[in-house]
């Protein structure tokens, strides 16, 4: 079933963003040193060892935490800005999040974990709009069951259908494959680039794997203990690594100069 | 069998988990979210009563709410009469005894909900309140179903604390764990009994509304 070529329709208004412009610096136990763009409808992937940073920087632009310095910014909207004392709340961004181990409501079910992140729409449309999202990833006749009667793509894909009910303006994907195991995860990975590409919002997706990061996103960010250490396209970075610690995380041979 | 006994330590013990709920929500989530100094030393007093015996907590709410001292005059005044040996003295030693009964159960309910539930509950556009009432207390729930339990129960049986500050005034501050020593003193075995019965059963209901609170939610609707 191809979910990315219906999801249009329902991501919609939420699209009306911009550019994500992420410029992170911190000091201190969490050392942070960040810098990226990602253009409307494009994958950007943080790539690098558990420990690096990468969720640190996904949770900053969710405004789950605030670092000491930078600059989050989302076409004209400034999200955070530490030198101007700017931090949004994360409910005041439309962020849509995809967690790691998923984060589900464990006491309501598939349909109220979706129209709970629905505050933005009428009441009276919250039921119509979370089903037509349930239906479109795939989830319509589960929709009275708790999560914790799913199976873990099916979780997953609970996960992915409650962010987009936000009608984010970016997607935020914490190691989302992680915890499925390879048959489903290779469906699911098409199926989330190509919705990425159709909701026409910038996507960030968290990996420490190269291969599901190559096969995700047009780039690249390299991240190693909170420092961003390389960017570009994969076949740019695979073709000059540029240092050895680049080549080790993508896990190629450094070609001797 | 003192009836009247019966009801105010019914009312007693209502009381004190109604009044009690709320400052133990707060607390109870203050002590397993925050990061602050001192904390150590709030955990240390919220479980104080538990360790201290009831005749000196009941020595100290006796010297503290007298009309001797500036503090219990305050109070008197404030409240239209002296606080020691009466229902509403009674009830505020029996609040401060009970905190580490309703705080200990609500604190580790709290903690027990993963970090990112209450992420994803900001993330998906629930301001803190909305995400504390319709996320959190939910998961709670089981952890102040106990705490209201064991309150309930703790307090229906407190008897150092009462005697020692209360008194045996019928209708006022006796209650029926004082009317049970009271009936032994005077030979009244049968009724004792059927008092000390009567807390039995009490006793019984709220452990097994505690268990299966605690089944009903740690089992089958399971956490992720």
């Amino acid at each position: 079933m191809n979910v990315a070529a219906q999801i249009d329709t329902v991501v919609g208004p939420g699209a009306a963003g911009g550019t994500l412009r992420v410029q992170l610096r911190q000091t201190g136990s969490v050392p942070l040193d960040v810098d990226f763009s990602c253009d409307k409808g494009d994958v950007v992937a943080l790539l690098g060892p558990s420990g690096s940073g990468k969720t640190t920087t996904l949770k900053a632009i969710a405004g789950l935490l605030a670092p000491t310095e930078g600059v989050i910014e989302l076409g004209d909207q400034v999200w955070f800005n530490a030198q101007r004392g700017v931090c949004w709340r994360p409910e005041a961004r439309r962020v849509g999040f995809v967690f790691q181990d998923y984060a589900l409501f464990p006491h309501l079910n598939v349909l109220q974990n979706v129209t709970l992140a629905m505050g933005h729409v009428p009441r009276a449309l919250r039921i119509e709009r979370g089903l037509a999202i349930l239906e479109r990833i795939g989830l319509g006749d589960l929709r009275a069951r708790k999560p914790h009667a799913l199976s873990g793509g099916e979780r997953q894909r609970l996960g992915i259908a409650r962010a987009l009910a936000r009608d984010p303006q970016v997607l935020l994907l914490d190691e989302p494959f992680s915890a499925i195991d390879r048959p489903a995860r290779e469906k699911l990975k098409i199926e989330v680039r190509a919705l990425a590409q159709t909701a026409g919002v910038p996507v960030v997706l968290v990996t420490h794997d190269i291969d599901e990061a190559i096969a995700m996103a047009a780039r690249l960010v390299i991240i190693d203990q909170g420092r961003t250490i390389a960017t570009g396209t994969p076949a740019a970075i695979i073709k000059n690594p540029g240092t050895q610690r680049v080549a080790d995380i993508i896990g190629i041979d450094f070609p001797a100069v | 069998m003192d009836w009247t006994a019966f009801h105010l330590s019914i009312k007693l013990a209502c009381l004190t988990a109604l009044v009690l709920l709320p400052l133990a929500l707060l607390i109870g989530r203050v002590l397993a979210y925050g990061q602050f100094r001192g904390k150590s030393l709030i955990e240390a007093l919220v479980i104080l009563p538990l360790v201290l015996p009831p005749t000196v907590l009941g020595f100290y709410f006796l010297t503290v709410l007298s009309p001797a001292s500036a503090v219990g005059r305050a109070l008197a005044d404030v409240g239209g009469g002296p606080l020691v040996f009466s229902f509403a003295g009674l009830l505020i030693a029996s609040v401060i005894a009970n905190i580490p009964f309703a705080v200990q159960p609500i604190a580790r309910a709290f903690e027990a909900i993963p970090h990112s539930i209450r992420d994803a509950g900001y993330v998906s556009g629930l301001s803190r309140w909305d995400t504390f009432r319709k996320i959190e207390m939910p998961l709670a729930w089981p952890g102040i179903v106990t705490a209201l339990a064991l309150v309930f129960s703790h307090t229906l049986g407190e008897f150092g604390l009462v005697l020692m500050m209360g008194g045996n005034i019928p209708g006022e501050t006796r209650t029926l764990s004082i009317a049970i020593y009271d009936s032994v003193q005077s030979f009244k075995y049968s009724d004792a009994a059927m008092m000390s019965g009567v807390l039995v059963v009490l006793a019984v209901m709220s452990v097994t509304v505690v268990l299966v609170m605690s089944r009903r939610y740690g089992g089958e609707r399971g956490r992720p």
